[in-house]
């Protein structure tokens, strides 16, 4: 079958911002299907919010949208571009609700959807026509009723019975679903349940918890071909969300026959559904019977996983059917010699172990459950299932808490939580048996029999060590880190006896054709398929998994240093083990290492062939806490390979606070008093010299990651003793804290020479709001041209002065006229696709050329003014995390961001929150609530949200203030008033908007519950006054002016 | 247990042993297949050939012997990258290879030796567990006669005739090493079975009066099974005729076509084949001989090839109311894609 010929030009929807159940794995697909599209000559306009992604790069798309992934708004842009298709599966559930949206609303007439039709994405997602296709075909899904209101509730208790799983319509991730074991459960669950689904319906369905859960992975083209490309076992039983489940492929404990008798249901099903493209279905089996639980008649996380485990890459084959292709008219690009119609072979383990974000949530209940929670995930590849555990545990870089207490092991296995799969090991450490700990979990004992093997093995190499046993460690996938700690042995003997991994390539085929894809994963076997090029060639470190504080952001950088450098002919490797991103894509790089990233990982790559550098600067604050060790290791190992770009000294003068501060007061630049502390005494020392309000924070920080604002000593004592281990070797930094300074964002690239300016980002949110919680804009708003001169001219010398050759990111605070400079980092920030996207600067490429020796001045870059305004704001995880605090600091809480772009601050403000999911409203009820001292500060706010139309609610102390400045306020009483209160009145839906703005611990209590039911119910809220002002600015400017419409290219050019 | 692997090109591996003390010696071939090991290991058509599986965990799920494709294990030995001695349920597979004193080695870097395969073609090897030493077992490998020389159907056919009875269709079945998954597709049918030797003459099968023949799967080079290339030649035309894998290339020798050996075959569950409307289908594949479709006379229609390699995987001739495929409907291991295409239409095809 040809492609359609009449689709010239074809409209794709992303993902937008990354959040929890949404994150890199659309931007993977949509730049896939970027990419396959235009193979075949069509033209593609794209649309996403979020600006960190590769996929709105100008060289991937020919007309790029950064807009708020709004129906009307697409509607608009429809009308605009006039494309002859739509693809929608490549945009997650975002992606799917959007074109239902556009189709229902009649904007699709004449564009045709490619891919999956309508009705097939509405008989895969609406629970109800699911239920009865899957009865008309004779597929077995679990006993269920749906649900449209409270009144039905006993019904379902009766048909259903308990425990029984609720899992609302249309929303991503699962999320607002939940399992209930008790009526009073059941209520609270489905009562949430029908707020957060889009078409107020959620679904009872009988437990099938504790059976296994196995995934198919499927492609059919219009010719009716069918494949599985994958199928995939979770290790945790059902009753776990995939998304947070530890997941291997292929398939290890199912029988063939189990096997075949669910790969022929899954062919049936997505015959039944018509999907063209790819979808995910899922099962519960259990001993010869099975239930369908689930389909995604779209790409999805577990998609983009498979894609990795097996080489196949579905997103791009799936926009080449949207087109009208056939499989075996598709090439797998992997062999270059077959078709894509045929079902991988892998000779491998895969394992994935989802990373969650309680680090940064300390309240949030941990519990797993149907809905996700987890922010991002590792894959490991090994040869045995120990040594795909131990590489995916390795990945993870988390601090592991080991339990030894058995009643909290039996806890955390019955109850599951993040802490479950390291607490396997544990449980068999302390002596439970695999039947005990498979009765506590439902984990196969096949899975557990290999934790108890690694167990085994490091009682082994403990107790009755010799040196044969490290072989065969190493082949069961221990580190030699590890093994020296275990066995007590120095380093030297460790490494000698261990020696060097082999690297196998994943080539989609178990070795059955020749293969030229350049994607390898270490094991310790015989044969190594690396071979050894005398080509110069560079070595970029990725990100890793996706947490709060090294999100996307990094594998954009990534990504453009690889492109940079390929610009130069340069060959270029990577090593990352995340599995969603485009860095992990296997035709990104010249050669992708799919491996944990600690040193000796890293190290046994560079032994491989001949590298002349390693760049650690793009993938976050992991990578750059390997450039000491790395470089001492490099030496150590008399290897020439070099550290590119800034040196690993410069990079510690910026970490360390203590000789940064010389540093800065040798450049004669002001900094907030700071000093490290190296005992709890010396803190409180400090802090009281200082004076409080002081900042907290352990060294070495990620993302905030501990940081405090401390507003005395008592708080001081309790931060040490709760929140940190102070000794010498991990002291702890307390800064002045400079209440209501304004934030800068400074992104710049020097060669040693020249530095290049990318973007001066004022923050909205005042200094205290950790700058990745923070919005900002370009060009900053409220400046003097003094201020950004002296910004500018203190960017210079701190990046000429450090040394930089690449990225530097360096945060101001301005108070009183005086420019403090806070930290600066010599590395890729989380700010650098925001710049580029705002200005049209690559800066992430200048930096990559410049640490190959390049200048600034022959690359043919420069700032230049920008005439419209960008404004990023960024989105928080609250409503997927039941009990989190939604109060802004120090410690970063966002996921993901997104841009608005507008000719003035008002209109991109507007864009970038309901981008965010924040819609601010035109008119209705504003309810605020301030604490005494912000009261002078709301005012003006107050009066330009009333002058607007817009009407004012408050509890008593606020409306008596408000009227007392001559506005009208309805009031309504406080929560512990009793009911109608205010918690009401936002149940009701009677609010349209809340400000809220806590200032101390006190009142964070007072007004957790609002914030919390705003959240439960999706109301737009703003926590701080910079944002109200802000936000009655964009209502101000909206009332004016429409919206612009135009493309990227039309603000930045190109 | 110690145990070695030695290649005629002069490789050898050591590995650790499962299984009996002993040797094997054969052709070793490589399978792609993911699950299904046992059902593989029982395929007669491995008899002669020592089976390596491409993926390195084998024996997760122990021994199931309801899916034995034939009385018990048909290939020589086994070589695996790691086997299975805990699985989480049924009997461990070494126990069984110890039980039946079975060779296996494991701990083998699978994927080197798949490699050298694809790269050299099929090899002949010996597997030598217990007193093993590498040059001895190189030394034997390079003895060992080439699979095209060895008689390897009667040690898998049937000894005697036996029925399956059904109320359908009346089948006779020429077992040159019958896979079980076979015999129950084309039973689940209703036909009434009548399986016979591969060395049975026509006048022994037409005494149960068959509607058709069908021609098994079997071991080795298709060449050597004169007597049944006989009988089915005797029978073309006459009554329809239908084969699979080996059958295929019996009828197409029968059919004065011609057969050739592949460099490593197929053998795996996922090779993709296209029918001659176009569609595609996955299926399961077990073979290091092909029909040359070029060679097949006027008449002959080629039904489906390959759709990685462009190899005939299956042909029919209308006049002569025969038709057979290379690959294996009945699946055991493998996808279940054409089950119902193929048999259903044996069925409609008798008159």
């Amino acid at each position: 079958m040809p492609r359609k010929e009449h689709i010239r030009k074809v409209i794709l929807i992303g993902s937008g911002p990354i959040q929890i159940g949404q994150a890199a794995e659309f931007d993977f697909s949509g730049s896939q299907a970027c990419k396959a599209l235009r193979e075949e000559g069509v033209e593609v306009v794209l649309v996403n919010s979020n600006p960190a992604t590769i996929q709105t790069d100008p060289e991937m798309a020919d007309v790029i949208y950064v807009e708020p992934l709004r129906a009307g708004i697409i509607a608009k842009i429809i009308e605009k571009e006039k494309p002859d298709g739509i693809l929608s599966g490549m945009g997650g559930q975002t992606g799917l609700n959007m074109t239902a949206e556009l189709a229902e609303m009649g904007a699709l007439e004449d564009v045709e959807i490619l891919g999956t039709p309508l009705e097939a994405i509405y008989r895969g997602e609406d629970r109800e026509q699911f239920k009865n296709l899957m009865e008309f075909i004779g597929e077995p899904v679990p006993r269920s009723m749906i649900l449209r209101d409270m009144g039905q509730l006993d019904e379902a208790y009766r048909i259903v019975g308990l425990p029984a799983i609720i899992r609302p319509a249309y929303t991503l991730g699962g999320s607002g679903g939940g399992i209930a074991h008790s009526r009073e459960e059941l209520k609270r669950i489905v009562e949430v349940g029908l707020t957060r689904s889009r078409i107020h319906q959620v679904l009872i369905e009988e437990s099938v918890i504790g059976w296994k859960e196995i995934e198919f992975e499927v492609m059919r083209d219009a010719a009716d071909t069918c494949i599985t490309v994958c199928g995939m076992e979770n290790v945790d039983a059902m009753g776990i969300h995939t998304g947070e489940s530890v997941v291997v492929a292929p398939i290890l404990t199912l029988r063939d026959e189990e096997f075949q008798l669910l790969r022929t249901a899954a062919l049936k099903i997505i015959r039944a559904l018509g999907v063209q493209g790819g979808c995910n279905i899922q099962f519960a089996y259990q001993d010869g019977e099975y239930r369908v639980i689930e389909v995604n008649p779209r790409v999805s996380r577990s998609s983009a996983l498979a894609s990795k485990a097996t080489g196949y890459p579905i997103a791009r084959v799936a926009a080449k059917i949207a087109i009208g292709l056939r499989l075996d008219e598709i090439m797998n690009t992997v062999t270059g010699c077959t078709p894509a119609s045929f079902e991988p072979s892998v000779d491998y383990v895969v394992v994935k172990v989802p990373r969650w974000p309680f680090d940064k949530f300390k309240t949030a209940d941990r519990t797993l459950t149907t809905a996700m929670k987890s922010t991002g995930e590792v894959m490991a590849i090994g040869r045995t299932v120990e040594e795909a555990f131990k590489k995916a545990l390795r990945s993870l870089d988390t601090d592991v808490t080991h339990h030894t207490d058995k009643n909290e092991i039996r806890m955390i296995l019955s109850a599951p939580t993040d802490e479950r799969f390291g607490c396997l090991f544990d449980a068999i450490r302390v002596g439970f048996t695999v039947e005990e700990v498979a009765s506590l979990t439902y984990i196969d004992p096949f899975f557990l029999t290999k934790v108890k093997h690694i167990v085994d093995l490091e009682k082994q190499l403990g107790t009755r060590y010799s040196p044969d046993l490290i072989p065969v460690a190493k082949r069961y996938g221990f580190s030699n880190a590890e093994l020296v700690k275990i066995t007590g042995r120095p380093w030297e003997e460790i490494e000698a006896l261990a020696g060097e991994p082999t690297y196998k390539m994943v080539d989609t085929c178990a070795a059955e054709f020749p293969a030229t894809t350049p994607y390898f994963y270490s094991t310790w076997e015989t044969e190594c398929e690396v071979t050894r090029k005398e080509k110069p060639k560079v070595l970029i470190l990725g990100s890793g998994p996706i947490r709060i504080g090294q999100g996307i952001e990094f594998d954009y950088c990534t990504v453009h240093a690889v492109k940079a450098l390929r610009e130069l002919g340069v060959e270029v490797h990577i090593v990352n083990n995340n599995p969603e991103t485009v860095s992990t894509d296997f035709d990104t790089s010249d050669r992708l290492f799919f491996e944990p990233m600690q040193l000796e990982d890293v190290v046994n790559i560079l032994k491989k062939d001949r590298y002349d550098g390693v760049m650690v600067q793009f993938g976050g604050q992991n990578s750059i806490n390997l450039a000491v060790p790395l470089e001492k290791e490099l030496q150590r190992l008399r290897m020439p390979t070099k550290i590119l770009g800034t040196s690993p000294d410069a990079m510690d003068i910026a970490e360390d606070r203590d000789r940064f501060s010389v540093f800065l007061d040798r450049l004669e630049i002001p900094s907030p008093p700071n000093s490290s502390a190296y005992s709890e005494g010396e803190a409180k020392a400090i802090a009281a010299r200082i004076g409080y309000p002081v900042l907290v924070r352990p060294s070495y920080v990620l993302g905030g990651r501990a940081m405090e604002i401390v507003h005395d000593e008592a708080e001081l004592q309790t931060y040490i003793t709760e929140a940190v281990r102070v000794s010498r070797k991990h002291p702890v930094l307390i800064d002045q804290f400079l209440q209501n300074a304004i934030e800068i964002d400074v992104d710049a690239a020097c060669d040693g020479e020249e530095v290049l300016i990318g973007g001066i980002m004022e923050h909205i949110e005042e200094a205290g709001v950790h700058s990745g919680d923070s919005a900002c804009v370009i060009p900053p708003q409220s400046l003097s041209r003094e201020i950004i001169a002296r910004l500018e001219d203190y960017t210079r010398r701190i990046a000429l002065g450090l040394g930089v050759v690449g990225l530097v990111n360096i945060q101001y605070a301005i108070k009183d006229g005086v420019v403090f400079v806070l930290e600066a980092n010599p590395r890729a920030s989380r700010t650098v696709p925001f710049v580029s996207k705002a200005t049209g600067i690559p800066l992430a490429k200048v930096a990559a050329k410049v640490m190959m020796g390049m200048k600034i001045r022959d690359l043919g870059v420069a700032a230049r003014p920008i005439h419209h305004v960008a404004v990023k704001e960024v989105l928080l995880p609250f409503n997927k995390l039941p009990g989190v605090d939604t109060v802004l600091g120090p410690e970063m809480k966002s996921t993901g961001e997104v841009m608005g772009i507008d000719y003035d601050f008002g209109r991109a403000y507007y864009k970038a929150c309901i981008a965010a999911d924040n819609e601010i409203p035109t008119e209705g009820k504003v309810f605020i609530s301030l604490s005494g001292d912000q009261r002078g500060e709301i005012a003006p706010v107050a009066r330009k949200l009333v002058s607007l139309g817009l009407e004012l609610v408050g509890t008593s102390g606020t409306v008596e203030f408000l009227n007392g400045e001559g506005m009208e306020a309805q009031m309504v009483r406080k929560v512990q008033e009793g009911s109608p209160n205010v918690i009401d009145m936002i149940r009701r839906g009677e609010v349209s908007l809340i400000i809220n703005t806590p200032k101390d611990k006190q009142s964070r209590q007072d007004h957790y519950q609002i914030m919390r039911t705003a959240v439960d119910y999706g109301i737009p809220y703003i926590t701080t006054i910079q944002a109200a002002r802000a936000a009655a600015q964009a209502i101000d400017a909206i009332r004016k002016e429409k919206v612009t419409l135009e493309p990227l290219g039309h603000y930045i050019g190109g | 247990m110690k145990a070695v692997l030695g290649l005629e090109d002069g490789t050898s591996v050591e590995g650790e042993g499962f299984g009996a003390e002993g040797s094997c010696a054969g052709e070793l071939v490589f399978c792609t297949s993911m699950t299904g090991y046992m059902e593989a290991l029982t395929d007669p058509s491995y008899h002669g050939q020592i089976l390596m599986f491409t993926y390195p965990l084998v024996g997760n799920y122990g021994v199931d012997h309801h899916v034995f494709q034939s009385t018990g294990m048909k290939a020589l030995g086994c070589v695996v990258r790691e086997v299975c001695r805990e699985p989480s349920c049924g009997l461990p597979i070494t126990r069984y290879f110890e039980d039946q004193g079975l060779i296996g080695i494991s701990g083998v870097d699978t994927r080197r030796l798949t490699i050298r395969i694809r790269e050299h073609g099929t090899m002949r090897a010996v597997v030598m567990c217990g007193d093993a030493s590498a040059e001895e077992a190189v030394e034997r490998a390079r003895k060992v006669p080439d699979i095209s020389d060895l008689d390897l159907i009667p040690d898998v056919s049937c000894p005697e005739p036996f029925r399956i009875p059904g109320k359908g269709k009346r089948i006779a079945v020429l077992d040159l090493g019958i896979k079980n998954a076979m015999l129950k597709s084309l039973n689940a049918r209703g036909t009434d079975l009548y399986v016979f030797p591969h060395h049975a003459t026509r006048d022994q099968v037409e005494t149960v009066e068959p509607q058709a023949i069908f021609v098994s799967n079997g071991p080795g080079d298709p060449v050597r099974a004169t007597d049944t290339i006989r009988t089915v030649r005797e029978f073309l035309g006459e009554i329809p005729v239908f084969g699979i894998c080996f059958g295929n290339q019996i009828i197409g020798l029968a059919v004065g076509g011609k057969t050739y050996k592949m460099k490593f075959g197929h053998r795996g569950s996922n090779q993709p084949v296209r029918d001659a409307a176009g569609n595609i289908y996955i299926t399961t594949q077990n073979h290091g001989f092909a029909v040359d479709g070029d060679s097949l006379p006027e008449g002959c229609k080629v039904s489906y090839t390959n759709v990685n390699d462009g190899s005939l995987e299956g042909f029919e001739d209308p006049y002569l109311n025969a038709a057979c495929v290379q690959f294996h409907p009945e699946a055991y291991a493998g996808p279940r894609d054409t089950e119902m295409t193929f048999f259903d239409e044996i069925v409609r095809r008798i008159p």
